[in-house]
C-alpha cells in the first residue's frame, strides 16, 4: 500500500513541478497577502478628515477646534463658510464629518449656559461612522468637563478634586501596543492555508477526469483511499512549507513572535491542513468540470473562510443561525488555535475542544471524498 | 466590423453556455449568496461582548455601574469570577473578552466626592474589536461619571446658579440608521460586475485555445476585432443580468433605496466594464489552460478586493499604499456606485472618476486587443 501511495504522490509532485505558475502562486500568494494585509489594512481610524464650520469665530470656539485637532483621531481638512459648503464637502467625500459651532457659542459659555455644537457625520460607511461618532463624543465630553471644572474652580466651589467622579483605566492584554498585525498574521496562516489547499486540490481529480487519465488510474491495482492519500501528501507538504513561510515572513517583516509552543502550533497546523485538503478533494470528486470545481471552491470554502470564520469579522456579532453554521468552517476552529498559541501561550488544556472539532471535520471530509470517489468508479 | 458575423458568434457562445447549466446556475447564485453574507452576517460592529464582572465593592453604586454596561447592549455579563486569578484564567481561556473590575471602596469614594477608579481588562489580541470595545466602555463610564457630576452640581445649586458646558448633537447623513447593508450592497454590486466580466471572458477564450477550436475560428473570415466583440458581448450581458439581480434583491429584500439615478448607474457601469473586459482579454493572452487563467485572475482579484476600499477604507491605509490604490480601476467605480446609491451624486460630482475610468478602459482594452491580435497572427 505504501509503495502505491508513494508512486501517486511522486507523480503528483512531478506534475506540480512542471507547472511553474502554480508553484509561483504557492510562494508568491502568501507573501503578497501578508504584505497587503500587514501594510495596507489598518483598522485604527486615524486622521479622519474633518470640516469645520465656525460661525462664532471666538477664542472659545477655536479652543474646541484645537481639542479636535490635538489628538490623532481627527485632522482638520477644510474650513467651510456656509451650510451649503459643508454639504458640498461631504457630498464630494472631501471630509467625513463637519463640526458646526453656531454663533453665540462663546456667549453661551460666558453666561453659564450649555452651548450646543453640531456634528454632521458621513454615515455611508457605517463602521467608520460609528467610530467617528464615538471619538467626537469623547472629545466634546472631555472639553465640556474641563470648562465646567474651570468655572467651578474660579468660583472657589471645589474644595476637593473629585472630578471626574469616575475614572476607568483600560489595560489591553496579550497585545499591549494594539498592533493589528499581531492579530492579522496568525489569522492569515489560517486563511492562506485554506485558500491554497482548495486552489490546489480542487482540480486534481477533476483534471484527471476531464483529460481522461482517470480510467488509467482505475484499471491499475490502486485502491481509492490509496489514491486519495497519494493526492493528499504532496499538497500537504507544499502547504506546510507555506506555514513556515508565513511565520518566518511575519517575524521578519512585522516582528510578530509566537508566545506559545511552536511544535504544538506546527502539529496542529498539520491537522488543519488535512481537513482543508479534505474539503478540496471532496469538491474535486463531486465536480464535473474544472470550471465548476473552481467556482464551487471559491463559494464553498474561500468566501466563508474569509468572511465567516472570525478572521476579520467577529463571529459573536453574527445572527444566531449563522454562528451555528460557522462551526462547519475549519478555519473558525483553527483561528482560535493559532491566535491562542501566537498571542496567549494557550496549550492543549485550553484548545482541546477546537482540536477535536478539527479532527472530526478532517475525518468526515476525507471519508466522504473517498466514498464518493469509489461510488463514481 | 460585420454585425452579422458578430451575431453568429454571440449565438454560438450562448448555445455553449446553455449546455453548461451548472456553471450558469453558479454565476447567478453567487451574487445572491454574497449579498446575503454581506447583508446579514458580516458586520464589524461589536455587540454582546462576553464580559466578566469582578465586583469587590458589592454596593448599590457598583451594581448601578454594572447595570449600565449591560443596558448599553454591548456587554453581556457571562462570568462572575471570585478573584483576580479567576479573571486571568477566564481571559486566558477566551471565555470572556473583557473584564470589569470594581475595587472595594468604590461607593465610599463616590460618597466622599473623591474620584473612584475602576479597571477594564480587554483581550487585545483582536486589536480591531478591542479598540471599539474600549471605546464603548469609555462611553458607559463617561455617562455614569456625568450622572454623578450632575448630582453633585445639583447639591451645589444653592451656591451656583449656572455652570457652562458643551453639548454635542450628531446628525448622520446618507445612512441615518447606520446600516452596514447600505454600504455593502454597492460594493457587492461592483465586485460581481468586475469578477463576472473578467473571469468569464478570460476563461471563455482560453477554453477555445485549450480545446483547439481557436484555430478554426481564426481561419474563418472573422476578423480579430469581430472575434473579440463576439466573445465578450454575451458576458457583458451576463454581467448586466447579475447586476439587475443584485439591484432587485437589494431594493425589494434589503430595502436599500437608490438615492441617485439608475440610468446613470448603468451608463457608468458600461464605462467600467471596458476595463474588466480588457483585463480578462489580457489574461487570456498569457494563459494556456483554464487553471492558469484562474490563477492569474486571482492575482488581479486579490489586490482589487483589498485595496479598492470595498471592505477597508482607503483613508486608513499608509500614504504609499494609498498611491498604489490609484492604479486600481475598481476603486473609482466604487466611489461612483456608492455615490449614486447613498448620496445621490450626479455627473457633476462624479466626472473625475468617470474620466479616470475612461482612460483606464481605453488603455487596457486597447493594449489587450493589440496583444490578442498579435497572438492570433
Amino acid at each position: 500500500m505504501w509503495l502505491r501511495t508513494g508512486v501517486i504522490a511522486w507523480k503528483e509532485f512531478v506534475q506540480i513541478g512542471r507547472d511553474w505558475r502554480t508553484l509561483a502562486v504557492v510562494v508568491v500568494l502568501p507573501v503578497l497577502m501578508l504584505v497587503l494585509y500587514g501594510y495596507a489594512i489598518n483598522f485604527d481610524l486615524r486622521h479622519i478628515a474633518l470640516g469645520v464650520q465656525d460661525e462664532d469665530r471666538s477664542p472659545a470656539s477655536r479652543q474646541l477646534v484645537d481639542a479636535f485637532s490635538r489628538g490623532e483621531n481627527f485632522a482638520v481638512a477644510e474650513t467651510v463658510a456656509s451650510p451649503a459648503a459643508a454639504t458640498r464637502a461631504l457630498d464630494a467625500g472631501e471630509v467625513r464629518a463637519v463640526l458646526v459651532i453656531p454663533r453665540g457659542y462663546a456667549a453661551d459659555l460666558a453666561a453659564g449656559r450649555t452651548a450646543t455644537v453640531q456634528m454632521l457625520v458621513d454615515g455611508a460607511d457605517s463602521t467608520s461612522a460609528t467610530t467617528t461618532i464615538g471619538y467626537a463624543g469623547a472629545i466634546v465630553r472631555e472639553h465640556s468637563g474641563a470648562i465646567t471644572l474651570a468655572a467651578l474652580r474660579r468660583r472657589g466651589l471645589l474644595a476637593r478634586d473629585g472630578f471626574p467622579p469616575l475614572e476607568m483605566r483600560t489595560r489591553f492584554w496579550y497585545n499591549p501596543e494594539q498592533r493589528s498585525v499581531n492579530y492579522i498574521v496568525p489569522g492569515l496562516i489560517a486563511v492562506i492555508l485554506m485558500m491554497l489547499s482548495t486552489l490546489l486540490t480542487a482540480l486534481t481529480v477533476v483534471r484527471e477526469r476531464e483529460r481522461g487519465t482517470i480510467e488509467q488510474l482505475i484499471v491499475s491495482p490502486l485502491r481509492s483511499y490509496e489514491l486519495i492519500l497519494g493526492k493528499l501528501v504532496p499538497y500537504a507538504m507544499i502547504a506546510f512549507v507555506d506555514v513556515l513561510l508565513v511565520m518566518g515572513a511575519g517575524r521578519m517583516l512585522f516582528g510578530v513572535r509566537v508566545v506559545g509552543s511552536i511544535p504544538l502550533l506546527l502539529a496542529l497546523s498539520v491537522l488543519y491542513l488535512v481537513s482543508a485538503l479534505g474539503i478540496g478533494l471532496l469538491i474535486s470528486v463531486i465536480s464535473p468540470t474544472q470550471q465548476t470545481a473552481m467556482t464551487v471552491g471559491m463559494l464553498a470554502s474561500q468566501l466563508p473562510t474569509m468572511l465567516l470564520s472570525g478572521f476579520l469579522f467577529p463571529v459573536r456579532a453574527m445572527p444566531e443561525l449563522v454562528q451555528w453554521l460557522t462551526n462547519l468552517i475549519p478555519a473558525r476552529h483553527f483561528l482560535v488555535i493559532v491566535r491562542g498559541i501566537f498571542l496567549k501561550d494557550n496549550g492543549l488544556a485550553q484548545l482541546w475542544p477546537q482540536v477535536l472539532l478539527l479532527a472530526g471535520i478532517a475525518a468526515l471530509t476525507l471519508g466522504l471524498a473517498s466514498r464518493k470517489f469509489r461510488k463514481k468508479l | 466590423m460585420n454585425v452579422r458575423r458578430i451575431l453568429h458568434l454571440v449565438r454560438k457562445e450562448l448555445i455553449q453556455l446553455r449546455r453548461d447549466p451548472q456553471m450558469l446556475r453558479i454565476v447567478f447564485i453567487s451574487p445572491i449568496f454574497q449579498l446575503f453574507v454581506f447583508g446579514y452576517a458580516v458586520t464589524t460592529d461589536v455587540k454582546h461582548v462576553a464580559t466578566a464582572l469582578l465586583d469587590q465593592d458589592r454596593s448599590v453604586q457598583s451594581r448601578d455601574l454594572a447595570e449600565r454596561f449591560v443596558r448599553s447592549g454591548y456587554f453581556d455579563i457571562e462570568r462572575l469570577p471570585a478573584g483576580p486569578d479567576e479573571v486571568d484564567r477566564q481571559l486566558d481561556d477566551g471565555e470572556v473578552q473583557v473584564a470589569l473590575v470594581i475595587p472595594r471602596g468604590f461607593a465610599a469614594d463616590l460618597a466622599a466626592d473623591r474620584t473612584a477608579r475602576v479597571q477594564l481588562l480587554v483581550d487585545g489580541s483582536d486589536s480591531m474589536t478591542a479598540a471599539m470595545v474600549a471605546g464603548y466602555a469609555g462611553g458607559v463610564a463617561g455617562e455614569f461619571s456625568a450622572q454623578v457630576a450632575t448630582d453633585r452640581l445639583e447639591r451645589l445649586r444653592a451656591q451656583v446658579q449656572r455652570v457652562p458646558a458643551v453639548e454635542e448633537r450628531t446628525r448622520v447623513w446618507y445612512n441615518p440608521e447606520l446600516k452596514s447593508v447600505r454600504y455593502m450592497v454597492p460594493g457587492v454590486l461592483s465586485m460581481i460586475l468586475f469578477l463576472v466580466t473578467m473571469l468569464l471572458t478570460s476563461m471563455a477564450i482560453v477554453k477555445e485555445r485549450e480545446i483547439g477550436t481557436l484555430e478554426q475560428l481564426v481561419v474563418t473570415p472573422i476578423t480579430p476585432g469581430e472575434l473579440i466583440v463576439g466573445k465578450t458581448l454575451p458576458y457583458i450581458g451576463i454581467g448586466f443580468i447579475s447586476m439587475l439581480l443584485v439591484l432587485a434583491l437589494s431594493t425589494f429584500w434589503f430595502r436599500v433605496p437608490i438615492a441617485g439615478s439608475v440610468a446613470l448607474l448603468f451608463a457608468l457601469a458600461i464605462v467600467f466594464i471596458f476595463t474588466s473586459l480588457g483585463l480578462g482579454l489580457f489574461i487570456s493572452t498569457i494563459s494556456h489552460t483554464q487553471q492558469q487563467a484562474m490563477m492569474s485572475t486571482f492575482f488581479f482579484m486579490l489586490p482589487s478586493i483589498l485595496l479598492s476600499g470595498f471592505m477597508f477604507p482607503i483613508a486608513n491605509m499608509p500614504q504609499i499604499i494609498q498611491y498604489v490604490t490609484l492604479l486600481i480601476p475598481l476603486r473609482y467605480f466604487l466611489v461612483i456606485v456608492r455615490g449614486i446609491f447613498l448620496k445621490g451624486n450626479g455627473f457633476a460630482i462624479l466626472w473625475p472618476q468617470v474620466a479616470v475610468l475612461l482612460v483606464f478602459g481605453v488603455a487596457i482594452l486597447g493594449l489587450a486587443a493589440l496583444r490578442f491580435r498579435k497572438r492570433l497572427g
